[in-house]
């Protein structure tokens, strides 16, 4: 195959899609599966409609047309002011706090093969709250340091964990368990917080638990965004490995993947990235968990999926933004709360479907 | 994990020979006797220090003064330790046979969750104020929960680490349900953060009269149960091959675990890990024979259970660390500790 | 095949070796200052009663394990200090416990065999393909290429598995107990494709097996292992003997020349001749 082409129609029946692959005349091939590439263009279409609507939204409504013409840079300066002062930041929080939380909740299920295995079950949320809950009760403390208090308590947790579940290297079942007994212990500790703080910094607290992205500005999203650029490739060049490790460690080992440095890079970029958008909007709860699983479903491919798991997780957090400011008024609802809700339902049809499978 | 392979949990059919059997009834009277002890510390012991006089005149020659209204306090307080623990060591114990699943726990499997999530609702949006009226939204609520996991429970698939992470994740949803509810109502949120950490404090009389009867029948039917669960615990072709009744066996036993969760969860709040423990304790030196784990549990949860709220009332002086919260300090670390030693194929 | 094969004289110019390992899993220590010889291009049996050591000797000739002392030598090197995915084009492995992800195809699970060949910039070459094509049709699985791995029966399963170790074309292939949980039928199978892949292509494959007669059948050579050490090794016809059978497995038995392939076959002595013996 000498010119750049897509194995297709002739090869079909004998290349199965999983290993289709982009070539070009330097000896250079990219896989590519046009269904997870099309997947993935839909999701960002969603996404990026779902923040337009969302920037649209508010006590001052401005059309779709409108938001795109201000985003352009010719909007009115009202226009310009509500849609880049106020509004924009918000989205692009949501937007990057969803693509870390559904990149990080791949990452996560694919390392403890198991699709409950997502950062929000398995302790590291908890452990962000801890700190958030460490700041607002016991120091009172501005929502910047909360942001540096939550992100050091996810932190401390993913190390715990990781280090915890050593025991010559690390495997999927005890990085599970040890996460939930962590989790439990970081439970504890938040309640015993919440029955310390006064009546204000409890309901403080609560809502910063329940995960908002109300009053999100520029402050929060350069820092996600230098996080993302410099993390989301590191993960996609370790997700070749990951792809084998789904095999097993021994024939990961096998074909030649470094198993547990892969693992300790992955967990690493995916405590990370985790830790951070709790930080910047509070344990959102459910979309890690939720995003992959939708993820594949819809691009129906084994393997991690982590570049549509980014995607699903973007939209779906701005959309549940949007839903909740369209159905209970302008910041009346935590999107935590809406995406709670979703994420239990959805968990319940997962637990029966798992089940059926019998993968529970 | 990489090897399904069933818990090791073989019962043991042949009658231990007697010497081993006096041990065991030995054993057992001893942890009688400290259980004694310990609801003797957990009377003396609190944020307030009362002399052994005091404690004395409070039990024996009740006059109704400051000291005495203490010491009747912690009384309540302790006889509701009492019941709580042996009620929640005892459908740990009553799960993990049934789940034939070493990790299993009220709390981890989210029953616990579910019959808070109940109450609250009965609490903020039915109106329910009494806690009689209440505990039957704690069985409603630990019921279902139940009836999910012994569904998932029942899937060919299940291995302890997947119904772990299965409760861990229907808790956490019912966390941020209770959380959802906090955040619309205020007056909840008051009430319900004292109440979701699991306290032995708001103890009085008429708490431990409402539950008593729910408790006193979980407990008998759930050692009632003890031999034909032995026989449950050898695999579900066994059981039958030795002629036990694995339907009414199953049920029962979930009927056990639930009332007894779901009436100590009413009364104090969701406490962890004390049913995962305790058993895991016992276990160590009865062997796997149920008719003698279950007894020891009865008597040496709560030991656990008063023992951590004494803890509790000292290291947080002149406040009160919550029963619970000691529990899951202690219970998590000895969860990590179990986790770690095991092997892969035994999980 | 007729085993009747050159005895492959020792030689320290063998690809692979282990020398004077002590293996070892956590405290429980499994075999002690062990030497081991894979002669090139042989078909190499590992035989030897349970928890003699067998799967272990074979982890650490793969590093899947490492030794706690000695070392294993690929190519005059440490393994263990050679790059992963050089070590992963010389020496491929099918190991006992594999996961088929969850809607896997047949193509795209054997295509996985091609990870160390491929780069972040070669994905999946044309080259790829073909080896993935080749490998298929060796093991004849070709026909399931679009076909689900869960829908699979086990011997199918295992042929894709060895298909899936075949695109990694590497001159050493080390299997561990292939046949095991087959029917008799697909175990005939699975070591009838070995012998065919050692015949015609010279690959040196190294085997696991638990039954001696079809070691004894398609070996070429033999390392019965006991408690860590090594008993015997040697071309079948030379070393199996009721002797050897009795100082590895413990059991008293006849030796009779195979009917079909004149390689050795083992006949346990009737119950009686064995209690007769024990008293």
């Amino acid at each position: 195959m000498k010119t750049p082409t897509v194995n297709r129609a002739a090869d079909m029946n004998r290349t199965v899609r999983a290993n289709r692959a982009l070539r070009t005349p330097g000896g250079l091939s990219l896989r590519l599966d046009p269904r997870a590439v099309l997947v993935v263009v839909l999701l960002l279409v969603a996404a990026g409609a779902a923040g337009v609507l969302l920037i649209g939204t508010g006590d001052a409504k401005i059309p779709a047309a409108d938001v795109l013409r201000t985003l352009a840079g010719n909007g009115t300066a009202y226009q310009d002011f509500i849609v880049n002062e106020l509004r924009l930041p918000r989205v692009l929080v949501g937007l990057l706090v969803g693509a870390s939380l559904g990149l990080g909740g791949a990452l996560f299920q694919s390392v403890s093969r198991n699709p409950l295995g997502s950062p929000d079950v398995l302790g590291l949320s908890q452990g962000s709250t801890a700190g958030a809950l460490i700041v607002i009760v016991l120091m009172s403390g501005t929502a910047a340091q909360v942001t540096l208090g939550a992100l050091i308590g996810g932190l401390a947790t993913g190390c715990a964990i990781h280090l915890l579940a050593w025991k010559q290297g690390v495997h999927g079942y005890r990085l599970v368990l040890v996460g939930i007994g962590i989790s439990a212990i970081a439970t504890a500790v938040n309640g015993y917080l919440l029955t310390k703080a006064d009546m204000v910094d409890a309901a403080r607290a609560i809502v910063w638990m329940t995960g908002s992205l109300n009053g999100r500005d520029w402050d929060q999203v350069w820092p996600l965004l230098a996080l993302c650029a410099v993390l989301v490739p590191v993960v996609l060049v370790g997700a070749r490995g990951l792809r084998m490790m789904e095999m097993g460690d021994d024939v990961a080992n096998a074909l030649g993947v470094r198993v547990q440095r892969v693992r300790l890079v992955l967990m690493v970029s995916s405590v990370l990235l985790t830790a951070a958008a709790t930080a910047a909007a509070g344990p959102v709860a459910f979309v890690a968990l939720t995003a992959p699983q939708l993820a594949r479903r819809l691009t129906r491919s084994p393997g991690p999926n982590l570049v549509p798991s980014l995607c699903m997780g973007a939209a779906l957090l701005v959309a549940a933004d949007w839903a909740s400011q369209r159905a209970f008024g302008a910041d009346q609802l935590p999107v935590g709360v809406v995406t709670g809700v979703l994420g239990g339902g959805y968990l319940l049809w997962l637990l029966v479907t798992e089940r059926r499978a019998g993968r529970i | 994990m990489l090897v399904d392979s069933p818990p090791e949990q073989r019962a043991e059919t042949a009658p231990a020979p007697p010497s081993r059997k006096a041990v065991r009834a030995l054993g057992l009277l001893l942890s009688v006797a400290v259980l004694v002890l310990v609801a003797l510390a957990s009377i003396a012991i609190g944020a307030k220090a009362l002399s052994p006089d005091q404690v004395w005149h409070g039990l024996f020659h009740d006059t109704g003064s400051y000291g005495d209204v203490v010491v009747d306090e912690r009384v309540s307080r302790t006889v509701l330790g009492l019941l709580a623990g042996a009620a929640l060591g005892l459908s740990g114990a009553v799960l993990q046979a049934l789940t034939r699943n070493p990790l299993a726990d009220p709390g981890l499997l989210g029953i616990n969750a579910g019959a808070s999530a109940a109450v609250v609702t009965a609490i903020t949006y039915l109106g329910v104020t009494s806690l009689t009226g209440y505990v039957w939204f704690a069985f409603l609520g630990a019921a279902a929960v139940g009836a999910l996991v012994w569904f998932l429970g029942g899937s060919r698939g299940a291995t302890p680490v997947r119904l772990a992470l299965a409760g861990t994740a229907i808790s956490a949803a019912l966390y941020g349900y209770l959380q959802a509810v906090m955040i619309t109502d205020g007056a909840a949120l008051g009430r319900m953060r004292f109440w979701t950490v699991g306290s032995l404090a708001s103890a009085t009389n008429s708490t431990i009269l409402q539950v008593l009867p729910f408790l006193a029948a979980g407990t008998l039917l759930a050692l009632g149960l003890a031999r034909p669960l032995n026989a449950v615990a050898m695999g579900d072709d066994t059981a039958r091959a030795l002629g036990a009744h694995l339907g009414r066996t199953r049920g029962l036993a979930m009927l056990a675990a639930t009332v007894l969760c779901g009436a100590a969860t009413a009364a104090c709040g969701p406490i962890v890990f004390v049913g995962l423990m305790v058993p895991h304790v016992v276990r160590s030196f009865t062997g796997p024979d149920l008719r003698w784990i279950l007894p020891y549990a009865t008597v040496l949860s709560p030991v656990l259970l008063l023992g951590a709220d004494v803890i509790g009332r000292v290291v947080a002086r002149p406040s009160e660390l919550q029963v619970g919260i000691v529990t899951a300090l202690i219970g998590g670390p000895v969860f990590i500790f179990l986790v770690r030693r095991r092997r892969t194929a035994q999980l | 095949m007729s085993a009747i094969h050159t005895n492959t004289p020792r030689s320290t110019v063998n690809r692979l070796s282990a020398e004077k390992v002590t293996l070892a899993y956590e405290q429980r220590v499994i075999a002690e200052q062990l030497s081991v010889e894979i002669p090139d291009n042989s078909f190499t049996v590992i035989v030897g009663p349970n928890a003699c050591g067998k799967s272990t000797l074979l982890r650490a000739l793969s590093r899947m394990l490492k030794p706690s002392a000695g070392r294993v030598l690929l190519d005059g090197q440490v393994i263990q200090s050679m790059p992963a995915k050089k070590v992963a084009r010389t020496l491929g492995l099918l190991p006992q416990s594999s996961i088929a992800p969850d809607g896997i195809t047949v193509a795209d699970l054997v295509g996985r065999g091609r990870y160390p060949h491929q780069g972040l910039l070669r994905q999946w070459s044309t080259q790829d393909e073909r080896v993935v094509q080749e490998s298929m049709r060796q093991t004849g699985v070709a026909e399931l290429a679009d076909r689900y791995v869960d829908e699979l029966s086990g011997g199918q399963r295992q042929r894709v598995w060895i298909a899936m170790a075949l695109a990694q074309q590497t001159p050493l292939l080390l299997l561990d107990e292939p046949t095991t949980y087959l029917d008799i039928q697909h175990q005939i199978d699975v070591l009838d494709l070995c012998a065919e892949l050692h015949e015609s292509q010279g690959r040196t494959l190294v085997a696991v097996l638990h039954d001696l007669n079809h070691a004894a059948r398609y070996a070429t050579h033999l390392i019965a292992l006991r408690g860590g050490t090594v008993v015997a090794e040697g071309a079948p016809n030379d070393i199996v003997t009721a002797e050897l059978v009795e100082e590895v497995f413990g059991l008293r038995c006849q030796i009779i020349d195979d009917p079909e392939t004149g390689t050795p076959l083992v006949v346990p002595a009737a119950r009686k001749v064995r209690a007769a013996a024990v008293s």
